[in-house]
């Protein structure tokens, strides 16, 4: 790899071993070194990732028979998940609540994405930072100072009550998939600011001038300029808390109740009480199948809507 | 650029609601804090006066303070493997021209986009498979998975904004590659590596997730954490701990963000 020796290997005619000519090979190839280089990050990260991942379709055929598992394959545990209305109810209801999450998340932020890219013009570091630290602190415990926000004797209950604005707690706020998708959209704030703020940050300048000048008012300029080019960010956005939301168990456990349980909280118990692992792996598999294929559609329609549109 | 030519010209609505949405985000945070020097059991307004007697208590908390060493243990091991996976992974997309970097770094960037819970059980159904037990090392390894797309982001801004130049004058200067590496790109990366390892000891330090499946007996500190949940009576010590990691994580976080943008703004190619 020592690059000083790419001048000094002499143009020798004379047959060279096949290690000799691979080392020449290697010593000329960009991609030859770049990929040694970037071999052992991508070895450790495939295989970490993949051999898991394959060893949980073939459990997903295998069945459980009490503490052991019957490696004969079947499709037993897939009839029994695209079959069971429990499941599909289930799947339903969280495509609905992480649906509603991402929908929700993009809202809120996207005015506080605007007011830094356009507004702000010194300290912006700053402001980033500030939008996106809680999303490096503990997921655990953001989710859990939601149960202290909501609870039955939560801050909000409570402080309502202090102030005389109400004699009972409102039970209707903890243990509801409102909890859940309020929850999560705080959770994963972050992740849609950011996109959406890179991708405002990028429109040039000049355009809303030409806008302007062309006699468009602000708001004018806003949906026929800004929103267009910034939807990019909007529709990344939306993604990218769509499908870890869909995995979450951590936010039903604790803010969800019964009402508010999600796929994940039944994939999880397949692999704690209800122990029934292949289940579970087909499970997860389906739900992972699925998220796929809506994502796709998403990226899809939203590529042809932007091509007649945009 | 002209103020009029933005929508809401009228600064002000758009600033207020910059604030409420910031109070979104810290308000439910920092009630943690607030709770924790509560002196009642019950976490509820009006407050009944100021303690430190959950602090006390925590300190004197064995189980804790194991699962606070096993936290500390995963994160240091993952944020330094995480980190030199990175940054070979970083200087390789950076320096050398790669034909189908793109998919490579998608495969790479995967355990951002897939959920958590998916690569948590398939990680638990390929070890309990292999006849590997569940340990700490177990945890690690799930942890490095997630953290090295967040190393490796970290670490191209570092690669990207420094001249490659200066390594060959190294090596042409007769250093070998160990040593030019370690006299010249070492020093100028190190706050993207700095940064890289704070960020990837916070990500361990906080997940859940992996962990939940991943550790056997030996729990780490969020494991601890939700196991106590359950019962009502411990939720003030939950608190003051929580209180403390929070404080420590934004501290961590803060320094990390501020080496890495800081980073990006310095010309290093032109100043040394």
């Amino acid at each position: 790899m020592t690059e000083t020796a790419l001048g000094t290997a002499p143009p020798r005619r004379p047959p060279r071993s096949l290690t000799q000519r691979l080392a020449i090979a290697f010593r000329r190839s960009e991609a030859l070194r770049g990929y040694s280089l970037l071999s052992p990050t991508l070895v450790v990260m495939a295989l970490s990732m993949c051999a898991p991942l394959i060893m949980m379709v073939v459990m997903s055929f295998w069945s459980q028979t009490g503490f052991e598992f019957d490696t004969t394959l079947s499709l037993k545990n897939y009839s029994e998940a695209f079959s069971s209305p429990i499941y599909e109810a289930l799947l339903l209801r969280t495509l609905k609540i992480s649906g509603a999450c991402a929908l929700a998340t993009v809202l809120i932020s996207y005015p506080m994405a605007y007011y830094v890219a356009f507004h702000v013009h010194r300290r912006k570091i700053l402001w980033i930072i500030l939008m996106t630290l809680p999303f490096w602190t503990s997921y655990l415990l953001r989710v859990f100072a939601w149960k202290v926000v909501l609870g039955f004797n939560g801050a909000i209950n409570s402080g309502l009550k202090v102030l005389g604005l109400i004699d009972q707690p409102l039970e209707f706020l903890l243990y509801s998939q409102d909890a859940v998708v309020i929850t999560l959209a705080h959770a994963w704030a972050a992740f849609a600011v950011l996109p959406i703020y890179v991708s405002l940050e990028k429109i040039d300048r000049s355009l809303l001038e030409a806008s302007a000048d062309l006699g468009n008012g602000p708001a004018a300029t806003f949906f026929r300029v800004t929103l267009p080019l910034s939807l990019p960010g909007v529709m990344a956005a939306m993604l990218l808390i769509f499908i870890p939301t869909v995995g979450d168990f951590v936010t039903p456990a604790l803010v969800g109740g019964p009402d508010g349980l999600m796929m994940a909280n039944i994939i999880q118990a397949q692999f704690g009480k209800v122990n029934n692992w292949p289940l579970g792996a087909a499970l997860a598999i389906s739900m992972m199948f699925i998220v796929a294929i809506i994502s796709l559609l998403y990226v899809w329609i939203s590529r042809q809507v932007a091509e007649r549109f945009l | 650029m002209s103020r009029s030519t933005t929508f809401g010209g009228t600064n002000r609505t758009l600033m207020v609601y910059a604030v409420l949405y910031l109070a979104f985000l810290y308000g439910p945070v920092l009630l943690l804090p607030l709770f924790s020097f509560n002196d009642s059991i019950y976490v509820a307004f009006p407050l009944k006066g100021f303690t430190t007697q959950w602090y006390e208590e925590m300190l004197s908390n064995e189980p804790m303070h194991a699962a606070l060493l096993n936290s500390i243990k995963v994160g240091t091991v993952t944020s330094v493997i995480a980190t030199v996976l990175g940054a070979l992974g970083a200087k390789a997309v950076t320096r050398y021209r790669i034909p189908g970097v793109k998919p490579v770094v998608g495969v790479i960037s995967l355990p951002l986009v897939v959920p958590g819970i998916i690569l948590g059980v398939a990680l638990l159904i390929l070890l309990t498979r292999s006849g590997i037990p569940l340990t700490l090392v177990t945890v690690t390894l799930g942890h490095v998975l997630l953290c090295v797309p967040f190393a490796m982001v970290t670490l191209i801004a570092s690669f990207d904004g420094f001249d490659k130049s200066m390594e060959e004058a190294a090596a042409d200067l007769g250093d070998n590659v160990l040593w030019s590496f370690w006299r010249v790109t070492l020093p100028i990366i190190f706050p993207g590596i700095l940064a890289s390892l704070l960020l990837c000891f916070t990500i361990s330090f906080d997940e859940f997730i992996m962990a939940f499946f991943l550790a056997g007996t030996e729990p780490t500190l969020p494991i601890f954490i939700y196991s106590q949940l359950r019962f009502p009576q411990k939720l003030p010590g939950v608190l003051a701990m929580g209180a403390c990691i929070l404080v420590v994580s934004f501290v961590v976080v803060f320094l990390s963000q501020w080496l890495r943008r800081r980073n990006l703004g310095v010309p290093v190619n032109g100043g040394v």
